[in-house]
């Protein structure tokens, strides 16, 4: 396989406001084609990181290299990237054909590739015969694939997301979340969004880096993110998971995880567990059975439903254990008759594959 | 009590009779003595007092006075004149009151408030004590004979205008102007490709704002003007000394014409400027 070309490099970079560090040594790697998303509680300093590659504030140390050059020092206009704002920041004053040619324009491209160029994009963002209309004649939604056809018109480097999203409505969202993943596999352009919603984050990136106090915690392709995190930081941000306290210690070769709540897991990878390591199952990896479960690699145990959250397509349950531990169950609502097998305080039994264990650094 | 603020509302204040009524005289009080002044400037008599029958004669003698043409054409150089460099100068303001932190700022919002505060009497004084000053030259050569009235003007006008367009310029977004950065515009390019364009319309109606105050100010022009540079409403005054003509009337009603024309234009452009903002 060819490796991919690096889009941006960002090397130790740091930023200060006053005594906030939001940017704290941060180093990424970005390739190209990539859609990246930066995820992160609000306040985390995601949106710092765009804003510095964006050019809109300076580092306080660090490079930031774009397309192998070092755009560290080069002023925002001249920067090869783009950026979707939070809020939109259409020129109010201007249509949205003239919104979109600003930058085009600005690059002294000829009137005909203009053209050619307003056209193709307008038909992308399905914003054709809107090009008259001032930003405030247009709805959320509408806006928005201004903005982001502003942005790309210009071909940039990168394209940068900074919460594009969180203004629309949940469906709109949804579909937007869709067509921003078309456009950016069409024009195979590379992406980095920075978003506090998990779901957004899995559902359209390539590559996943969350980010708590200013840091990179750690960087993974999206799914990888999910079902192998490292660090208990991002398992518990991405998605719920039950965690698993407990002690290591190998025995006959084989890692023992002597844990209180489920007794002694065999685990059966020969993965070297870190110091003050954890485990932690998905919710959505047990299920519920009338009776014990004995199949090899399975992790048994019985409880009472204490609670039981209805969500239509699925149902999260609570159950807890006989040494008061709770853990999190989701079940998928296959049968609509067997939904009272769910009602709280019913005995059952829950079990998981310890090959769905996921081992986390505290 | 929802039945008894009903009368209150503004759009059927008119079946309140008490507040018709005192609307009504308020209305009289207000525009009674400029329909007077217009309508006895086509009263063919000399005096004005009783109406004696239609005539426009006022109006061409009018343009017979030679003495009239000259300050009409010197108040409208003046404010030409300083209406541009009370915008250029308001628009630079508002924008680095806007834009920028320097030292003192805060007093420096406030002083912009002084000319507008300040009683004009005194404005005129300080300004006549300044001039003789400094010995500002008393310039023969026309438009130069004008100068101290326009930087008087200038001075009382610009905060004005600076005003208006600062209250615009905090509708626009930082972003928007970081979105231009964004797109490939240098600083040059932002001001003149979104700063200006947004404020355009405020800018046009201050302008026209501005040349109204220009072209009615009496009391900063009457201490500022010399015998070289007597502007419309100084040479009024001086005509009303020897009595009220009906061609005081006439050129009266000309320059209330002018300054409704203005004004008119000016909200027209403030609130197209409103509307565009509307979400």
């Amino acid at each position: 396989m060819i490796k991919k070309k690096t889009s941006i490099e960002l090397k130790k970079l740091n930023k200060r406001f006053g005594n906030i560090t939001a940017v704290n040594d941060v180093s990424l790697e970005i390739l190209e084609n990539d859609f990246f998303t930066i995820l992160g509680p609000s306040g985390c300093g995601k949106s710092t990181i765009l804003r510095l590659i964006a050019g809109l504030e300076a580092q306080d140390s660090g490079t930031i290299i774009i397309n192998d050059e070092d755009c560290s020092s080069v002023l925002a206009n001249e920067r090869p990237v783009n950026m979707v704002f939070q809020s939109y920041a259409l020129f109010p004053h201007l249509s949205v054909r003239d919104n979109i040619e600003f930058g085009l324009k600005l690059k002294k491209i000829s009137g005909d590739e203009i053209k050619i160029r307003v056209e193709e994009i307008l038909e992308l963002v399905k914003m054709v015969g809107y090009d008259l209309k001032l930003p405030s004649e247009l709805s959320g939604g509408q806006r928005q694939r201004v903005a982001l056809a502003r942005a790309i018109v210009n071909k940039p480097q990168i394209v940068l997301l900074d919460e594009p999203l969180s203004a629309l409505d949940a469906n709109l969202r949804m579909e937007m979340q869709q067509e921003l993943v078309n456009i950016q596999r069409n024009l195979k352009m590379t992406f980095m969004l920075v978003t506090h919603d998990q779901d957004e984050a899995l559902s359209i990136s390539s590559k996943i880096a969350i980010m708590e106090n200013g840091k990179i915690i750690e960087t993974n392709t999206a799914t990888n993110m999910y079902e192998y995190p490292s660090k208990k930081f991002s398992a518990e941000f991405l998605g719920r998971i039950n965690i698993i306290e407990g002690v290591s210690s190998v025995i006959d070769n084989q890692i023992v995880f002597n844990s209180d709540t489920f007794g002694k897991i065999n685990l059966e990878r020969n993965i070297k567990l870190p110091k003050d390591g954890v485990l932690g199952i998905r919710p959505e990896k047990i299920i519920i059975e009338t009776e014990i479960n004995k199949q090899k690699n399975r992790v048994s145990m019985n409880g009472i439903i204490t609670n039981w959250t209805y969500y239509g397509d699925m149902s999260y349950i609570t159950i807890e254990l006989v040494n008061e531990t709770k853990v999190y169950i989701n079940v998928q609502n296959i049968h609509r008759n067997s939904l009272q097998e769910l009602n709280i305080g019913k005995n059952l039994y829950a079990s998981f594959d310890v090959n769905d264990l996921i081992i986390l650094e505290k | 009590m929802s039945a008894r603020m009903r009368h209150f509302t503004p759009i059927n204040y008119t079946k309140n009779s008490a507040l018709k009524l005192i609307t009504l005289v308020f209305l009289i009080i207000l525009y009674l003595p400029i329909i007077n002044l217009i309508v006895f400037s086509f009263n063919d008599s000399k005096r004005n007092i009783v109406w004696r029958g239609f005539t426009s004669k006022y109006y061409e003698k009018l343009f017979e006075n030679e003495m009239l043409f000259v300050a009409f054409s010197n108040s409208i150089t003046i404010a030409i004149i300083s209406t541009i460099i009370s915008t250029f100068l308001g628009l630079t303001t508002a924008i680095a009151l806007w834009k920028f932190n320097f030292y003192l700022k805060k007093y420096y919002d406030i002083a912009l408030l002084f000319p507008i505060i300040i009683p004009e009497i005194c404005m005129g004084i300080s300004m006549l004590v300044f001039f003789s000053y400094i010995s500002w030259p008393n310039f023969q050569l026309w438009p130069l004979s004008l100068s101290s009235i326009i930087i008087a003007h200038v001075s009382f006008i610009f905060p004005f205008v600076a005003i208006i367009i600062r209250a615009r310029l905090s509708m626009l977004n930082s972003e928007i102007l970081e979105a231009g950065q964004d797109l490939g515009a240098n600083r040059y390019q932002v001001v003149r490709k979104i700063i200006v364009p947004f404020v355009n319309p405020a800018l046009v109606a201050s302008f026209l704002l501005a040349f109204t105050l220009s072209l009615d100010d009496f009391v900063v022009t009457f201490f500022t003007s010399g015998p070289n540079s007597v502007t419309l409403p100084v040479k009024i005054y001086s005509m009303v000394r020897f009595g009220v003509s009906p061609e005081i009337n006439a050129i009266s009603t000309l320059l209330i014409l002018i300054i409704i024309i203005c004004t008119y234009f000016a909200i027209k452009f403030l609130s197209k400027s409103n509307r565009e903002l509307m979400k």
